[in-house]
Formats: structure tokens, C-alpha cells, sequence
């Protein structure tokens, strides 16, 4: 059955490997993908440990739906501790490596221990091998992926690799499959460096079988149905989500070298429409009717020829406004760059963009960039930088430590200009007129984070007899208010836990479109396929153990009620620029703090984010760890 | 009319939902390499082609069959095995020029699409309408309307100032 899949354990110290069933009762507790590797986060890294020693564990699981022709079903969740944060390391990758991984005959891989030689993991109908990478060892993301298929002779292969930047050990390397997926955040592809891992590469033809084949694949029809009528799907299949520049940079919602602006002027070279100028069509992810990604082609200028995807609204923040460039020519060629190195594009933009206000403000000058110009919108310094942060070099390997050693090198109050929570750069949203957002990065548990809660839904003024149904109690349908918005967060940390676990897409989900699947749709999609019956309360409380343990884990690794919190400039900056809405706007201290105090209360956690024995007792987690995988 | 099953290989976004759900319908599991339908990829290019039967005019699959396997449905169009027929010696997936039969790597049984009797699974899930079933006029039509898009474009080009 589709539930039964196997963990493997696989010691890249001692290649002994040891392959076991996943049993029901883990299903039960936390689904699959996130929920399950969270489960092994916490049970399988001892306290304090290195994030880069092999003594860290590196966990790859496909979600339990993972297969199902809908809802961009095909995702994988790779998780470790930190070397970002030092907290949960955790990451959601698209693209097909999720399901490939399946129908090879596996739901779970632990990685432990480190190998001496460098090395990948190969995965086949069952059987897992770990095999020399001596010749992958030094190539890009792409160029890995073609080599293991070249090797294989079976271009169907998929894998998850990592870049020149992971094998460097640079703290936010990514890891990556296909031509543009990443799971990007919070270093996995830096964990895997530090075991001499270059990829994890899969190839099955085993069968997934289903409790109600021919009632699930009618649902999934219904459920792809169900996504594309709702306009934000239909906009993302058109320009991806490069859609959301066209709204967030005429609100003034978009941060804009690096933390001065809140939209970037004459920025019309960056709107979506332009992407026409390159795209050849729009490209989807296994089992997804959204295709939100275009693949494009640069055929002219100083930076071409390249075939590339993407880009996300992520780049035109991280190599466009961030760093104020206003070109979308250089934006594609950036995201292309940062792509084969295996670099997270969201923190290295967050870290260039922080050094360019540093350089403008003097506070490091000439002789500590060793030259390099970085005035706004410098491509030549960005490029160079970028290469510079991937190979370890000048200084870019300052930036390549992240925000916290960073910080702590340059000194002379520089970090008071980081737009970073927990020691991880936040997305180039701006965070200042929208609350709910705002509390969404200063408590998600893998740092600054728009992944782990955003409320996109909040942007748009629904009236508040409808979110209080939606969201399950009081909800201002004013974005700029503080009101009810530790409710929203709280629900939809429960959700994407849940949607991130069953390895369906978060654009599928209550992201930006209401009337998407969630809770109810969720658990008729568990039953057709698994056979098993989750109430939508049960979902819900299956996403609130996830998250909690999220949080033991931080706590253990030492993070209080300090670390949920926002870089201090959202308390004293007003954003300068923007519609009247988003004008003028900060962040009231006293608020947020009321709005933290509001949202430890939902989960049940004490004043000072501690879950309480009563909610441990509640979710059955008062005696973790309990080793049972 | 008869209907046929009409590729637009730029059309597709390469999800394979065909593959998944030609799997679930046929073997009720979910297992794309015992789909009859395969999307290749040159990924580094950005090039996606749906390979599946074309169900050919003059089926050369018909013509090597020993046992006289495969015949018309002249109702759907389908080229189709049958399997009470068939011994399984591959040698309409030896001779296809286009892949359109292939082999169940745990059955070892041939693998062609059907048609799904006239209503193809794949073509109900193609999102991006890259694989349609339709009558052959309109299969002309769309053909005929794209070339002459870029006809148009051309001409633009020209008549510009």
C-alpha cells in the first residue's frame, strides 16, 4: 500500500544501510514528507550538536500522497539542523525527484555519519547503493544531474544534487533537482557537503498502489479542476509568480536596496509581461495543472546564451530591487548563475543587498570587499560576489558564514541593517504595513520565512463573517491591522505543515487562492488513497503536533521568546514610499508583542513560547524523544 | 467522424499527469513506466514530447503481427491489442517507428494505448491542452491556424515602418 513504503537508514561513515517499513502509527502521527523527517529531526540529532559535523542527520522524505496525478503531488521535504540557524533545517522541493524516490520504493532516507570519499547515493526498485562521485565532484547542478544520467544511461533518472557552493560548504547551499526546483532554505545543500554527498539519485518502476484507485484518480480530476478555476491559479500558470511584483511593487510592499525603499521606481522593466521576451513556454512540476514557472532563453547581451527556468518573484527581489537592479536581462542571468552554484537565491541576494548599504554607509569600505564597487545596482560586483560567495573567496567568504558570522566579523553596528530572524535573511518582502506577515517571519520555526504561515489572504479585504469561518474565530479584514492576525498565522502554519507532509504543492493549497483544497479535500484525497480517515480536526491537530515539535526542537537547541522577533528597523523606519495604505507604516512594538502573546495562547504555549505539559499531553508529545523509527 | 488523438508538443508543460493517470486507469496503480503514454524530456533544453500509439493508417505493428493481434476500432480509431490473441513476441514494439508500443517491466506484457474506448484518460487530465481528441477537421484547423499565425507575424514584420 501507498503508506507502506520504506525508510531507509543509510551510514555513509560505516555504508551500512538498513531498509524498514514505515509503520501505520507514524502515518497516523505526522502523514509523511515534513511531518515524518520533523519526527526524525527530533529523534535522531543529539542536542547541540555541529550543524556541519557527521554527527548531523540528513533526512529526504517524499509526501504521503506523493505519486497522485494532482496538486503538484510530488514533492519532497529535506530536513537536517540548521547550519543557517542552528535550529530546524528543513526545506520543500518540487519538480519529479519526490515521486521518482517512490516508485524506487522509498518514502524516508536517514543520511548519517560522513563518507571519506566523495560520494552518491543511488536508488533503484528497492535497492540502495552508495557509489563514487569522484567524476560529479566539482560540476554543477546541471551538469551533476546529466552526468548520473549519462552514467546510468536512463535519462529518466532524477536527482537531488548539490553545487559547487555546497561542496564548499558555503552555510545556505541549496540543493537542487531538474533545472530550476531547489529546496532551498536553510542549508541542506551544505549539510550534504559536509558529508562528501553530491546527490541522491533515483529511478523506479515499482507500483503505487492506492485503497480506491479508480475514485481517487476522479477526485484528482476534480481537485486539478478545483485549483485552475480560481484566478490566482490561472495568473501563476500564465507569468508564475513573478504576478506578485505587479502588485507588491505598486503597493510599496517589496524591499528595495535592501530595507531603504519599499518599491522600486522606474522598476516596469521587471513586471511579469517581460518575461514574454524570453520564455518558451511555461513548464509544470509532477502531477501539477499550475506550471508556474517559465522556460526561458537569453539569446542575446553580455550574459548569453543560456536555457534556464524560473525566475520566482524571489530573483526579482534578490538581483533586482534588493540590489537595485532594474533589468530583468540581469535578474534571469543572476537566478541562472546562483542555480548552477547550488546557492539559496533569497539569502545570497539578502546578504549582497545588506553589504551594498554597508558599503553606502561606509561601514565597510574598499579594503574589506578587496575592491569590489558595491554601489547599488553594480552588476559586475553582484556577479563577482555571487561567484565569490560560492567558491569561498575575498569576500564572499564573509557572506559565505551567513548573517550571523557576518555580522559578528564586520561589527560596528552592522547588524542593525540585516534584514535577517534567526540568522536567515528574509524574502524581500516588506513586511511593515501587512502585521500578520510580520509575526509570520519573526516566529517561524526555520527562521525569517514566509513559507512556514504567510496569509496571502490577507491582502484582500474578504469580509470578515467569511474569514471568520475560514480561519475558525474573529479576523480584521484590514491588512494593516493587528487584529485576529495571530489566528491567521496559527491556522496556516497548521495547514502548510500539513499540505507540506502529504507532498502537495503550498500553491494548492489556501496560499494565495481561498476557494483551493484544504482540510476537507485533504482528507478525502488521504482516504481514496491510503484507506485511513482523518476528520478535518484531526488534520488540524496532526499540523499543530508538527509544528510544536518544531519548536521543542529549537527550544532544545537553546531559542527563547527572544528569537521570535523582527529586525529592529521595523520598529523604527517608516516605509517612505507606496500606495497611502502602505504608506507612512512601522511596526508598533507594543502590538506585536500583544499579537506574540495572542499566538503562543492559540497553540498553548507559555508566555515564553514554551509549550505547556497540558498541550504536550494533548498532542502526545510529552514524551518525545520516543525512537520509534 | 472518427476522432483522432492530436500532439501539440508546445502546449506541454511536461507534469506528466498523462503518465500517472494512464497508469491508475489501466493497472489501477500508480506507476508511470506501466503508463502507454510517455512524456520525453530533454530537460537541459527545455523540450518536452508526449510519445504515445499514433494509431497510424496503414499500423505497421498490424502488419508484423504474427497471430493477428492487433486490429481497429473503427468506432474510436484505436489501434488495439488483443490480448486473448497475443503471445507477447514484441514485435510491434520492435518495429514502431514511434515508440507507440512499448513493454510492462513487471508484466512483461505489451503496452498500447487504447484509446481508453473513446474517452482518453489523458487527453480528460491534459491541463495545458497539449494532447486533445478530436475530429480530424479540427485537428486541421488547429494546425492549419497556428501556421498561419506565424504567417501573420512574418507579415508584420514586413509591412513595419
Amino acid at each position: 500500500m501507498v503508506w507502506n513504503r520504506k525508510i531507509a537508514y543509510i551510514n555513509l561513515s560505516t555504508r551500512k544501510i538498513i531498509r524498514k517499513p514505515v509503520p501505520k502509527t507514524m502515518r497516523q502521527l505526522y502523514l509523511g514528507g515534513r511531518g515524518i523527517d520533523m519526527y526524525l529531526l527530533y529523534n535522531h540529532v543529539k542536542p547541540k550538536i555541529d550543524p556541519l559535523s557527521p554527527e548531523n542527520v540528513l533526512f529526504i522524505g517524499a509526501g504521503l500522497l506523493g505519486g497522485i496525478p494532482c496538486l503538484g503531488a510530488g514533492r519532497c521535504d529535506v530536513a537536517a539542523k540548521s547550519p543557517v540557524t542552528g535550529g530546524v533545517g528543513d526545506s520543500n522541493v518540487g519538480g519529479f525527484f519526490g515521486a521518482e524516490l517512490r516508485f524506487a520504493g522509498f518514502d524516508h532516507l536517514v543520511v548519517t555519519g560522513k563518507s571519506k570519499k566523495t560520494v552518491y547515493i543511488w536508488v533503484q526498485d528497492g535497492e540502495i547503493e552508495v557509489r563514487d562521485a569522484a567524476d560529479l565532484w566539482g560540476k554543477d547542478t546541471v551538469e551533476t544531474q546529466t552526468a548520473i544520467r549519462q552514467n546510468h544511461g536512463d535519462e529518466d533518472i532524477k536527482s537531488l544534487v548539490i553545487g559547487v557552493a555546497g561542496e564548499n560548504l558555503v552555510r545556505f547551499a541549496n540543493v537542487r533537482t531538474g533545472m530550476k526546483n531547489s529546496g532551498g532554505r536553510t542549508g541542506m545543500g551544505c549539510v550534504m557537503g559536509s558529508k562528501n554527498l553530491k546527490a541522491v539519485a533515483a529511478r523506479g518502476t515499482m507500483n503505487l498502489e492506492f485503497a480506491k484507485p479508480e475514485k481517487l484518480l476522479d477526485y484528482c480530476k476534480e481537485m486539478n479542476d478545483m485549483i485552475i478555476s480560481t484566478r490566482w491559479a490561472r495568473a501563476q500558470s500564465r507569468w508564475g509568480t513573478m504576478i506578485i511584483f505587479s502588485n507588491t511593487n505598486t503597493t510599496g510592499l517589496i524591499r528595495t536596496k535592501n530595507f531603504q525603499l519599499n518599491l522600486l521606481e522606474d522598476g516596469q522593466d521587471l513586471e511579469p509581461e517581460n518575461i514574454d521576451r524570453y520564455s518558451i513556454g511555461t513548464a509544470g512540476c509532477y502531477g501539477c495543472v499550475v506550471h508556474c514557472r517559465h522556460r526561458y532563453v537569453l539569446k542575446d547581451g553580455p550574459y548569453a546564451p543560456f536555457f534556464d527556468e524560473g525566475p520566482e518573484y524571489t530573483s526579482l527581489g534578490a538581483f533586482g530591487t534588493m540590489v537595485n537592479v532594474k533589468k530583468l536581462e540581469t535578474v534571469l542571468a543572476a537566478n541562472h548563475l546562483v542555480n548552477k552554484y547550488g546557492l539559496d537565491t533569497l539569502e545570497t541576494g539578502g546578504l549582497i543587498a545588506w553589504a551594498m548599504e554597508l558599503y553606502e554607509k561606509g561601514i565597510i569600505n574598499d579594503k574589506m570587499t578587496g575592491g569590489l564597487k558595491l554601489n547599488w545596482g553594480n552588476e559586475e560586483a553582484l556577479f563577482e560576489l555571487i561567484h565569490q560567495i560560492a567558491m569561498r573567496e575575498g569576500f564572499g567568504n564573509v557572506l559565505a558564514n551567513g548573517f550571523r558570522d557576518a555580522i559578528a566579523k564586520i561589527g560596528k553596528g552592522s547588524g542593525y541593517y540585516a534584514i535577517q530572524v534567526k540568522g536567515m535573511s528574509n524574502l524581500h518582502s516588506d513586511e511593515r504595513p501587512t502585521p500578520s506577515f510580520a509575526l509570520g517571519i519573526a516566529t517561524a520555526t526555520r527562521g525569517s520565512d514566509h513559507l512556514r504561515s504567510r496569509p496571502a489572504v490577507d491582502m484582500y479585504g474578504l469580509p470578515e463573517e467569511f474569514l471568520q469561518e475560514l480561519y475558525g474565530g474573529p479576523v480584521s479584514s484590514d491588512y494593516t491591522s493587528y487584529d485576529g492576525k495571530s489566528r491567521m498565522i496559527w491556522w496556516q502554519e497548521r495547514l502548510y505543515a500539513v499540505t507540506d507532509s502529504i507532498g502537495i504543492c503550498k500553491f494548492q493549497t489556501v496560499f494565495c487562492a481561498v476557494h483551493a483544497p484544504k482540510w476537507n479535500e485533504f482528507s478525502k484525497l488521504i482516504q481514496l488513497a491510503t484507506g485511513m480517515k482523518f476528520s478535518k480536526s484531526q488534520l488540524m491537530q496532526i499540523g499543530e503536533r508538527i509544528y510544536t515539535l518544531e519548536r521543542m526542537f529549537n527550544l532544545r537547541e537553546g531559542f527563547t521568546r527572544k528569537d521570535d522577533k523582527l529586525p529592529e528597523r521595523y520598529f523604527k523606519e517608516p516605509t517612505p514610499l507606496g500606495l497611502p495604505i502602505a504608506k507612512g507604516k512601522k511596526i508598533d512594538r507594543k502590538k506585536f508583542e500583544i499579537m506574540l502573546d495572542e499566538y503562543y495562547a492559540l497553540h498553548g504555549w507559555s508566555k515564553n513560547g514554551v509549550p505547556t505539559k497540558k498541550a504536550l499531553v494533548k498532542l502526545g508529545l510529552d514524551k518525545e524523544p520516543t525512537h520509534m523509527i | 467522424m472518427q476522432k483522432i488523438l492530436f500532439i501539440d508538443p508546445e502546449k506541454c508543460t511536461g507534469c506528466r499527469i498523462c503518465e500517472t493517470a494512464c497508469s491508475m486507469h489501466h493497472e489501477k496503480v500508480c506507476n508511470p513506466a506501466r503508463a502507454r503514454i510517455h512524456i520525453a524530456k530533454w530537460e537541459t533544453a527545455g523540450l518536452y514530447i508526449p510519445v504515445v500509439c499514433l494509431h497510424c493508417e496503414t499500423p505497421i505493428c498490424e502488419t508484423v503481427c504474427p497471430v493477428r493481434a492487433i486490429k481497429r476500432n473503427e468506432k474510436t480509431g484505436a489501434v488495439i491489442i488483443d490480448y486473448n490473441l497475443c503471445v507477447g513476441c514484441r514485435l510491434c514494439v520492435l518495429y514502431c517507428p514511434f515508440a507507440g508500443a512499448g513493454i510492462d517491466p513487471l508484466t512483461g506484457k505489451v503496452l498500447k494505448c487504447d484509446l481508453c474506448d473513446g474517452d482518453p484518460v489523458c487527453v480528460r487530465f491534459c491541463e495545458p491542452k497539449a494532447l486533445q481528441y478530436v475530429k480530424a477537421t479540427r485537428a486541421n484547423t488547429m494546425k492549419m491556424r497556428k501556421a498561419a499565425e506565424k504567417f501573420s507575424e512574418l507579415m508584420q514584420k514586413l509591412l513595419a515602418p
